[in-house]
């Protein structure tokens, strides 16, 4: 059996930052965009931890905590935010959500 | 000179001062009240002239130890080596100038009081001469070449808003322009001349340049041609010589009093004054730039004294056929101006500045009069409407009668000796010139004649010169104060005032009255006879011609040439096609320049593509949050393979 190796983390990774950036970019519903966008985060503190692993070193597993409450706090904020939109405008597409152009 | 008690000469910034205050006062707060005004400015006029009488006595014992004081308030300017004072000077010219200038000018001031008293605008008419007085007496008393430029500009400011005085009437708002425009045109050489002195000898004060000129001539060397005849440029434009000589004529469109101050008596004088000013300036350098190689070996002076010989000629021609009261008066100021700058150019400086004297005595005298005539005849201003003033107008007649004999250099009024004096120079400088100039003393003699015969003399020709009175005291004592020195001034000694400033080498000659006026025949028959003899000549000329004429008999005698004369040569159609043919071609050029390359291409060039691109750039911000995360992705891949690479 092959062992896991730090480009198998990586690759991992990378496949999970680009599958949050596409969802980011192709769906329309924000709430779907908000949890593609939880993904890349992910993505970065998969790679990080595995970074860390392979280095000896804690300071990228201290990173991937700091990350993770900054998230948490992030959705807290962001998911209010979609709410008082969703009030405001009905919608929660962001088709209909163009008003800050010209 | 800087000591902290009081000089006589600080008087000088008092004299100077008293008409600007009133200017500023009049312009300020009473311009509406006339009369008012009109005190004002009087008074300021009359106390300068006091102040000026008890200089001139207070400074007689430190001018004669002293040629030149000097009275200064510190630099008014110092960049780099350019250093400018605020200073006036004080030496035996400008003394005496300060006096004439006051003098005529405080007379000229009451008389407008009465000239001008039914017009609606008196209070603006004595802002504008109290400012032309601050402005003429800086002429006269600034220290060096700068402040002097400053103020003769200020001169032409307000020489322009008396002219077009009354601009409601095109006539006088064109002239305004014209005189005004004219100047410029001298006044341009002029600056140009004191920034090639100052380039050359470094300063600008007139005692600095003197003595640097007196220390080392040689430093002057080949540009001082170019430089004397540059400064003369300007002298061309204010006192009016050919070929900028057409402004004056039409400068009569001012107000008669304002002729007689400004474009007879004083201002017209300052290009005269300023010439003598630096007059040491002119050497016998007669070497010229390559560009200007045609007048190598001609010295600037025998250019100042060509023009001013012509000047006087064509002038005291076109004044033989002019109909018009006010502007005979005109060309023959602009032919004896011809005679001061001709008596300049011939090394004579001291015989043009005593003729500016006598003849702004003189000249003043006669316009006030003409005025007077104007005024009594309900402006009727053609000769040939007059008629038998004489007996209606006896104070006028008699004063205009003893300001013309003086002109035409009647022995022994004071414009005999001041002519003489110039005739003298001319005889021993130049025999052509010296025709010429006996030649202009005919003219004058015949063209004054004929004025005074046709307006004050013969039969009355039309209503108003038979409805013709008298006119108020306060116009006719003017005229009988300014006879006094139109009669004496020969006798005063006047050129040997002058030459204390300007030839400090001759000796003064003197004695009894008797004497001094015998002196012109004795130290130069030829000039003396000369000019008494062409003055006698035109005298009976015009005696045979006009003593019973009811009509101009010349147009007929002369034909084509008359008419030549009447039409002023035709200068003026000579310059408007000259200015047809290339400043409005230059101008069509311009505009189309102006137009296209700055206006279209520059300015709205760039307004336009400043739009497109804006327009352009705005597609982009589509307010689409997906298009901005797109681009926001690929940014940061081309960031990474830029990073990698």
């Amino acid at each position: 059996m092959m062992p896991v190796t730090l480009e198998h983390y990586l690759v991992v990774s990378v496949a999970l930052f680009c599958l949050g950036a596409l969802g980011v970019i192709v769906r329309r519903n924000l709430l779907v965009i908000y949890m593609s966008l939880e993904l890349m985060l992910n993505a970065a503190n998969l790679a990080l931890v595995a970074f860390s692993r392979y280095h000896n070193n804690l300071n990228g597993q201290v990173m991937v905590f700091f990350i993770i409450t900054v998230a948490a706090a992030e959705v807290a904020v962001g998911l209010a935010l979609i709410v008082a939109l969703y009030r405001k405008r009905q919608t929660a597409h962001v088709e209909d959500l163009t008003a800050l152009k010209y | 000179m800087h000591s902290d008690s009081f000089q006589p000469q600080d008087l000088a910034w008092f004299i100077l001062i008293l008409p600007l205050l009133a200017a500023g006062v009049i312009g300020l707060v009473t311009r509406r009240d006339g009369g008012t005004s009109a005190r004002i400015s009087i008074t300021a006029v009359v106390l300068s002239f006091v102040l000026s009488v008890v200089m001139f006595l207070l400074l007689q014992a430190p001018l004669a130890t002293d040629p030149s004081l000097a009275t200064s308030a510190g630099d008014w300017l110092a960049l780099g080596e350019l250093r400018v004072e605020l200073g006036l000077l004080l030496d035996p010219m400008s003394v005496l100038m300060l006096l004439v200038v006051t003098g005529v000018g405080a007379a000229i001031h009451i008389y407008s009081f009465g000239y001008m008293k039914e017009d609606l605008h008196v209070g603006r008419y004595f802002g504008c001469l109290s400012l032309f007085m601050f402005s003429m007496l800086g002429i006269v008393l600034a220290n060096n070449l700068v402040l002097l430029f400053i103020f003769w500009e200020l001169v032409g400011v307000s020489s322009y808003l008396l002219i077009g005085f009354w601009y409601e009437r095109e006539a006088a708002a064109d002239a305004g322009k014209k005189a005004f425009l004219t100047n410029r045109l001298g006044d341009f050489g002029f600056i140009l001349g004191i920034i090639l002195v100052w380039a050359t000898l470094g300063s600008v004060g007139f005692e600095e340049l003197r003595a640097r000129m007196a220390n080392a001539p040689e430093t002057w060397g080949p540009v001082a041609a170019v430089a004397g005849f540059l400064i003369f440029c300007g002298a061309m434009g204010k006192s009016a010589q050919f070929p900028l000589h057409v402004w004056l004529p039409d400068a009569m469109e001012g107000p008669t009093p304002v002729s007689a101050l400004i474009h007879a008596a004083t201002m017209v004088a300052a290009g005269v004054y300023m010439l003598c000013r630096v007059y040491f300036l002119f050497g016998d350098q007669s070497h010229w730039p390559a560009a200007l190689g045609f007048l190598e070996g001609v010295r600037a002076l025998d250019l100042v004294a060509w023009l001013g010989g012509i000047t006087a000629l064509l002038a005291a021609l076109m004044a033989v056929q002019q109909n018009d009261i006010k502007r005979v008066l005109a060309y023959s100021t602009l032919s004896q101006l011809g005679y001061m700058v001709m008596a300049v150019g011939l090394k004579g400086p001291t015989a043009a500045m005593y003729h500016l004297t006598t003849h702004a005595f003189f000249k003043a005298l006669l316009f006030l009069g003409a005025g007077s005539v104007i005024y009594a005849c309900h402006h009727e201003q053609n000769i040939w409407h007059m008629g038998g003033l004489s007996r209606s107008m006896p104070t006028t007649c008699r004063t205009f009668v003893l300001a013309t004999l003086a002109l035409c250099g009647v022995p022994p009024l004071s414009g005999f000796f001041s002519k003489d004096a110039v005739l003298a120079v001319a005889s021993e400088q130049s025999a052509f010139l010296f025709l010429l100039a006996s030649a202009v003393a005919f003219l004058t003699a015949f063209y004054m004649a004929r004025l005074v015969l046709v307006a004050f003399y013969g039969g009355r020709r039309s209503e108003s010169a038979e409805h013709a009175h008298e006119s108020p005291q306060v116009m006719t004592w003017p005229l009988v104060v300014l006879s006094v020195p139109t009669v004496l001034a020969g006798f005063w000694g006047l050129d040997n005032y002058y030459a204390r400033s300007l030839a400090p080498s001759i000796e003064a000659h003197g004695g009894g009255w008797l004497s001094q006026m015998m002196e012109p025949f004795g130290h130069a028959p030829l000039a003396a006879l000369a000019g008494l003899g062409a003055t006698l000549f035109g005298y009976s000329l015009a005696y045979r011609l006009y003593a019973h004429a009811e009509r101009d008999p010349l147009p007929e005698k002369l034909g084509g040439f008359a008419r030549w004369l009447r039409d002023r040569f035709y200068f003026d159609e000579l310059y408007s096609w000259l200015i047809r043919i290339t400043h409005e071609r230059l101008a069509r050029i311009a505009a189309w320049a102006d137009k296209t390359l700055v206006a279209g291409l520059a300015v709205r060039g760039l307004h336009g593509s400043t739009e497109i691109l804006g327009r352009g750039l705005r597609l982009i911000q589509t307010g689409n949050l997906q298009t901005y995360a797109v681009l926001f992705v690929l940014g940061v891949v081309v960031l990474i393979l830029l990073a990698l690479k």
